[in-house]
């Protein structure tokens, strides 16, 4: 079982470059064409900054510093076990290639369902431009699938 | 360049259902690396199997991704405030997804007025994989 000391702590905050050709990569990876999406004057005449980042993208910024990895290794959850149980975002401000953003996540919740079979991770994310503008809040549920032998 | 006028949006309102290419092996090993979930169980079946699965299965949020595709196909991403999901069931190689969005709501006046879309993200078969919530501004 996870252990619910847990609960509050934040991860160290990480920075998050938007490139340009992780968002093409990201574009070929979703079947995403359209030109707003993968050129900056094509972006810029659709009324972006630069190629803006799209709406489920930003979730890379978690994964890329890899907090949430090496925090499941040291509460000794194995990856292979974990699902993506709820996702939200609640958006400020487009982000667009060329921008920097502080990255700050904080695990909100720990529980447990039948018998522990299943528990529950809950974290909060919040992405900031670096003049402290907010870009993004989002919120995870991580089920963790435990083995009868796992289980209390 | 929106085939749909969200002002023009009533409640109860279906918007046109946008469906998405079939997931290969290749769609998820491009999702892993462009996302950056490595999670050796979308890409690697000797994992997968190991784990107990009968073979390697897609991120939930390339779903995600789908839906948010289709979202923006509805109203332009600007207008967009926030977006929830529910992961309800696994997204199998071979899934092809269609994604369908209901207007529940308008609120609010001005260049507040909001509505609330309901998601829901499905195979062929009409299993429901993703069901959700956006809102998005309407003036």
């Amino acid at each position: 079982m996870i252990d619910k000391k847990f609960i509050g702590l934040s991860l160290a905050t990480e920075l998050f470059e938007i490139e340009a050709g992780r968002l093409r990569f990201f574009a070929k990876a979703t079947g995403e064409t359209r030109p707003e999406y993968l050129d900056n004057e094509a972006a810029k005449a659709a009324g972006f900054r630069a190629i803006p980042a799209p709406p489920t993208f930003l979730f890379a910024a978690e994964m890329d510093s890899g907090a949430l990895f090496r925090l499941l290794d040291e509460i000794n959850v194995p990856i292979v076990r974990i699902l993506h149980g709820e996702q939200r975002f609640e958006y400020h401000q487009i982000a667009c290639a060329g921008d920097v953003l502080q990255v700050d996540t904080s695990i909100t919740d720990i529980y447990s369902k039948k018998g522990g079979a299943m528990e529950f991770l809950v974290k909060q994310t919040s992405l900031c431009q670096l003049d402290g503008t907010p870009v993004l809040d989002a919120r995870s549920v991580i089920v963790v699938r435990n083995p009868p032998e796992d289980r209390e | 360049m929106n085939q749909n006028n969200a002002l023009d949006w009533a409640v109860g309102q279906e918007l046109d259902p946008q469906t998405m290419p079939p997931i290969t092996r290749t769609t998820l090993a491009l999702f892993a690396g462009a996302s950056g979930d490595h999670n050796p169980i979308h890409i690697d079946i000797d994992v997968a199997k190991a784990a107990g699965a009968p073979d390697v299965f897609a991120h939930g949020m390339l779903g995600m991704a789908y839906l948010a595709r289709a979202l923006t196909h509805w109203v332009p991403q600007q207008q967009l405030r926030e977006l929830s999901v529910r992961f309800s069931a696994i997204t199998q190689v071979g899934d092809t997804l269609r994604c369908k969005a209901l207007v529940e709501d308008i609120s609010g006046d001005g260049s507040n007025r909001c509505a609330q879309l309901n998601l829901t993200v499905t195979d062929k078969a009409d299993e429901i994989k993703l069901t959700g919530h956006a809102l998005v501004r309407v003036a």
